[in-house]
């Protein structure tokens, strides 16, 4: 054995060795966009889960799929706000009850014409009370009645309440445009820059260029989506040529080949945040005290640097850095005296709080180890329990006081309304305030932008002194690609810009 | 084995057999019915709005109570409908089919190389037993027997995938029919331990049968070396090693997982691993099936072909 060991370490000093001479020829991606070719892109997938129906997309790799062959009314930009997409643009009336969107002229990839029926028939089958679809509690304040055709590019929403951030619902995840009475997607029939060739389940997914597409053809001649579920299986597809993208790396993996030839390494800053949330309606954390106490006692530089390895930034107990409404308010800090004070006086000297945790999300587990161990001489103990991870987010809703978080990108507004409302359906810290209701209210039914961003500015006050989110980072999503590879971009991930292939091209 | 023919034996294994898949199948959809979380919950991931699990409860079935779901899907069973997938809505079967190809493909060839190399690596050692050679493949087959797929996977994919280039790393996106160069690492991986195995055992089997007492008297009638060694020694030195041999069919056709994730092989291995994720109960029932099938005639081959090849030994029904 000792034989086969010596091996493996001179093996490993030997790809040090290459790492090393790679150095200063690593950013040599090819500048000059270039036609032609095909794109490999492995994703992580979910075989059985896998499905081509875009109002069913739920993983990365459907979501990619979903994006290249169809189009949303809106999408996020890089700063998390809607952008116009098959909607040339939104037109509300004066109490923001009344929404007429004119569309662009698209075709779908059989050559009919985007129409206004196409949209209302989408947005109808995703409000199928019988059905239960991802976008569905977004468009669900859309009256579908009393919303109309107006002519074939024109069609007018009418909304059960005001509602000023309704572009945020037309670029929801999953709220895809498909031809009316589109119900078979085996061979799926999109408006999108690449249309449907062949589909595996669990294998790939092989796209071609879509010449007619309204924003432009896209560079590449084919794109192939193919499954590989382990990250070290991805990089290693990556390194072996096999592929030319590998979506979502590891931090490690990013440190390891950042300066070597083989592959090129794209961060996108402010993708994923990463969380503790306490519960404010039971004990011990709807003491107040309690959770500034916490917020205080987290090292967010110590987290970021072991947990991200380095690939992210901290964060300031408020979701969406860099997001549009982001209110940039003074940066916390550790405080391990003040932290010891407020356990003191919130009587708590001496509790042992249980941690719920899962490898659910990346990360999740050890952030929750460091965390404990920097609360460790505080006065407060706290246990991590590590849960089951494929029920875990629906564990934690309701049960325990104190649990891991993580969450993509989405607009601040949406996470306020999905999170921290009394009626919100995944109100994970329990944060139920008639007054923090009524300030939401009034920034999504005002059409005064200064008096929307006071209210936003407001509600994240507040959170940021009293909230149960200690939100200590922001996770950079990573990518790997051949360095021959042109065109990505480093939006976060979720939005327009991440894992679209129409302006990549391969060099 | 008195009065007991090879046929009605063979009949009441077989009836034995469907019982233990009954067996197998019940079992398996009351674990995981058991497992916290159902596919409702799997699905919505981390927005699990209680409105919105209900909602997908509903649409896939599941608000009905299990018992009525398990009659329901076993009703099926004999005409060979396994049911559809609750997640993706696709018929069981073709997650069935889509997986067994890659790791029925895999499996064979595994066996095609193993049987040969691990008779002729036994038979060699038997042969020359305490000499150099038996003592280099004694150590070589100890020492590697010892190493973890997944170890021995890493290490195959860092030299000859990633580093010198010889070889694809992963089987991603690939067609192992038309690019069988991508199973050449996995292969090695999946036969050297059992190569280490059943070489070891054919070695002891036929050390034991060339110091028996029938080789000695066939031996003493003048048959001629060759015909001892190959016609009567090494039939009865098999017996042991085919039981071996069932074994690992039996592993390899039960999907290897750790193999199959870290060459990306879409076999049976990585669709129960995702179905078990997704909670797809019938998608679990159906690999269920199809393991509980595969391990009873495994076994009652790897009988017969014992029996048949040393008809003294003793069979245990």
């Amino acid at each position: 054995m000792s034989l086969n060991r010596r091996g493996f370490l001179g093996l490993t000093s030997g790809l040090a060795v290459v790492t090393l001479a790679g150095c200063g020829s690593a950013t040599s991606a090819s500048s000059t966009p270039r036609t032609g070719g095909r794109l490999r892109a492995a994703f992580a997938g979910g075989g059985a889960k896998e499905v081509l129906d875009p109002h069913l997309a739920n993983l990365f790799v459907e979501a990619a799929r979903s994006k290249a062959m169809f189009d949303k009314l809106a999408d996020l930009g890089g700063d998390v706000s809607p952008q116009p997409r098959l909607a040339e643009k939104w037109e509300p009336n004066a109490d923001l009850t009344r929404w007429r969107i004119t569309l662009r002229k698209a075709v779908f990839h059989d050559g009919r014409p985007v129409r206004a029926q196409d949209v209302l028939a989408s947005y109808a089958r995703i409000l199928d009370p019988n059905r239960a679809f991802r976008a569905k509690s977004s468009l669900a304040l859309i009256d579908l009645p009393n919303s109309r055709v107006v002519d074939d590019l024109t069609v007018e929403f009418a909304l059960k309440r005001p509602f000023g951030e309704f572009p945020n619902a037309l670029a929801a995840f999953g709220a895809y445009i498909v031809p009316e009475g589109a119900e078979d997607f085996t061979k799926p029939v999109g408006s999108g820059a690449f249309s449907f060739v062949s589909f595996e389940p669990g294998r790939s997914v092989l796209l071609k260029r879509n010449p007619e597409y309204w924003e432009g053809a896209p560079l590449l001649d084919e794109l192939e989506f193919v499954i590989a579920n382990e990250e070290s299986a991805r990089t290693n597809a990556l390194l072996g040529g096999q592929v030319e993208y590998a979506h979502d790396l590891t931090p490690t993996t990013a440190r390891s080949h950042a300066s070597g030839d083989r592959m090129t390494i794209h961060r996108s800053p402010n993708s994923a945040v990463q969380a503790f949330a306490m519960k404010v309606d039971r004990p011990p954390f709807d003491n107040r005290d309690l959770r500034e106490a916490l917020f205080l006692l987290a090292d967010r530089p110590q987290l970021v640097e072991s947990v991200l390895a380095g690939s992210g930034q901290v964060g300031n107990d408020l979701f969406g850095k860099g997001y549009q409404h982001y209110a940039d308010l003074p940066q916390r800090e550790r405080d391990l005296d003040k932290a010891k004070f407020l356990i003191r006086k919130a009587g708590a000297e001496g509790l042992v709080v249980k941690l719920d945790t899962s490898t659910a999300a990346a990360g999740m587990v050890e952030a929750a180890t460091v965390f404990a161990d920097q609360a460790k001489g505080s006065g407060l103990t706290i246990e991590v329990a590590q849960g089951n991870k494929d029920s875990y987010w629906a564990d934690t809703l309701k049960n325990g006081s104190l649990s891991s978080f993580r969450s993509g990108a989405m607009p601040i507004e949406t996470h306020v309304a999905q999170r921290l409302l009394s009626g919100s359906g995944t109100n994970v810290t329990k944060w139920a305030r008639p007054e923090f209701d009524a300030l939401h209210e009034k920034a999504v039914s005002t059409s005064d932008a200064t008096a929307r961003t006071e209210a936003y500015r407001e509600m994240q006050r507040v959170l940021h002194t009293e909230g149960g989110y200690l939100m200590w980072g922001f996770a950079d999503w990573i990518v790997g690609a051949k360095p021959n590879v042109g065109g990505i971009s480093t939006a976060p991930a979720n939005t327009l810009d991440w894992a679209r292939f129409d302006k990549v091209w391969l060099g | 084995m008195a009065g007991l023919s090879l046929t009605s034996y063979a009949a009441r294994r077989a009836a034995l057999g469907l019982m233990q898949v009954l067996a197998v199948v019940t079992l398996v959809f009351f674990l995981v019915e058991a497992l916290p979380g159902d596919a409702a919950v799997a699905l919505a991931g981390d927005n699990p709005d209680p409105a919105r699990i209900a909602q997908i409860r509903a649409a896939m079935g599941l608000d009905r109570p299990a018992p009525e779901r398990f009659a329901q899907w076993l009703v099926g069973l004999p005409q060979l409908d396994f049911g559809e997938s609750l997640v993706s809505g696709r018929p069981v079967a073709q997650f069935l089919s889509a997986g067994i190809g890659p790791t029925v493909v895999l499996a064979v060839l595994t066996l095609v190389l193993l049987v040969p190399i691990s008779v002729l690596v036994g038979v060699l050692a038997a042969l020359r037993e305490g000499s150099l050679l038996d003592r280099a493949l004694t150590s070589v087959s100890v020492a590697l027997h010892s190493i973890p797929e997944f170890a021995l996977a890493v290490v195959l994919i860092a030299v000859f995938g990633v580093q010198l280039g010889w070889l694809p790393p992963t089987a991603v996106g690939a067609d192992v029919l038309t690019e069988p160069a991508v199973l050449v690492l996995p292969l090695v991986v999946l036969l050297a331990r059992p190569i280490c195995s059943i070489s070891r055992l054919v070695r002891a089997g036929m050390v034991d049968a060339l110091a028996s007492d029938y080789v000695r008297h066939a031996r003493h009638l003048g048959i001629g070396e060759t015909r001892v060694r190959f016609a009567h020694a090494l039939p009865n030195a098999l017996s042991p090693a085919v039981q071996q041999v069932a074994r690992t069919t039996d592993w390899l056709l039960g999907g290897v997982i750790v193999v199959e994730a870290v060459f990306v092989i879409p076999g049976l291995g990585t669709v129960l691993v995702d179905a078990v994720a997704a909670r797809d109960l019938p998608v679990v029932q159906g690999l269920a099936v199809v393991f509980a099938v595969t391990t009873v005639a495994v076994n009652l081959v790897a009988d017969l072909v014992g029996f048949r090849l040393a008809p003294r030994a003793e069979v245990v029904a």
